[in-house]
């Protein structure tokens, strides 16, 4: 059985998120996942991190943690802020939901982590920052 | 992310190239707003086969373009999303809003 653990951080800087993707697939290239499985990793980590940098630190520049875990076919996901938290979660969650009204912003973040992968936990408090997990099984469609 | 344009029967034809996240979404907004310019009055067609990535702030970029055309009382459609993007352009409900060609 396959297992693996990869720990990484890095500013929160927006040309950080596609770099985030970048190791995502890296480390979940290793689990030999289809093209869709990637792509869906891919999006969802984009997510959480793109969540992190506008929302936990906003124009404030701080860290962004990502924690990945393979453990045979089971991924686990951990991105990670230390920004301002988010004060109601559920209604965060709510699809179209955002804090910033002032810019063209979908509200999609969190309706997409929880499409593309399996399960989506998220904990926060306000001023201390957010964490949110994702688990996905690599190559359930196997035979 | 690359926009490139031209008008082919009355109609703007927008083509957006590379990834479309949150870094490069209000460059992306700039460039399109530049081409549906306050004066153009017409249909908007965008071209999203040579999209590679698309995050949920790429749907905030085209829902916006998509308010402006909407507001003159036009159309917007897109068409060539790969399956990944096509997945969640279904999922966000944006395809009862702009057609899929």
């Amino acid at each position: 059985m396959n297992k693996n653990e990869m720990k990484c951080s890095f500013i929160s800087r927006s040309q950080n998120e596609s770099l985030a993707r970048m190791l995502a697939a890296a480390f979940v290239a290793q689990m030999n996942p289809t093209i869709e499985e990637l792509a869906d990793v891919r999006t969802a980590v984009s997510e959480a991190v793109t969540n992190s940098i506008i929302h936990g630190y906003g124009n404030d520049s701080g860290l962004v943690e990502m924690f990945f875990k393979n453990d045979g076919d089971l991924l686990t996901i951990v991105v990670k802020d230390y920004g301002m938290g988010i004060e109601d979660v559920e209604l965060a969650k709510q699809p179209f939901y955002t804090s910033k009204k002032t810019i063209d912003r979908s509200g999609m973040g969190f309706s997409v982590m929880e499409a593309f992968m399996d399960t989506l936990e998220v904990e926060s408090a306000l001023g201390k920052g957010t964490t949110v997990t994702m688990t996905k099984i690599i190559g359930a469609d196997d035979e | 992310m690359k926009v490139t344009a031209y008008t082919q029967d009355g109609v703007l034809n927008l083509e957006l190239i590379g990834e479309l996240d949150h870094h490069v979404a209000e460059q992306t907004r700039k460039e399109l707003d530049n081409c549906i310019s306050s004066s153009y009055e017409g249909d908007v067609v965008i071209n999203m086969s040579n999209v590679s990535f698309m995050d949920s702030s790429g749907l905030g970029v085209l829902l916006g373009r998509y308010k402006r055309v909407a507001a003159k009382g036009n159309r917007m459609y897109l068409y060539g999303a790969n399956k990944t993007v096509d997945k969640l352009l279904k999922m966000s409900g944006i395809y009862s809003l702009i057609e899929r060609l």
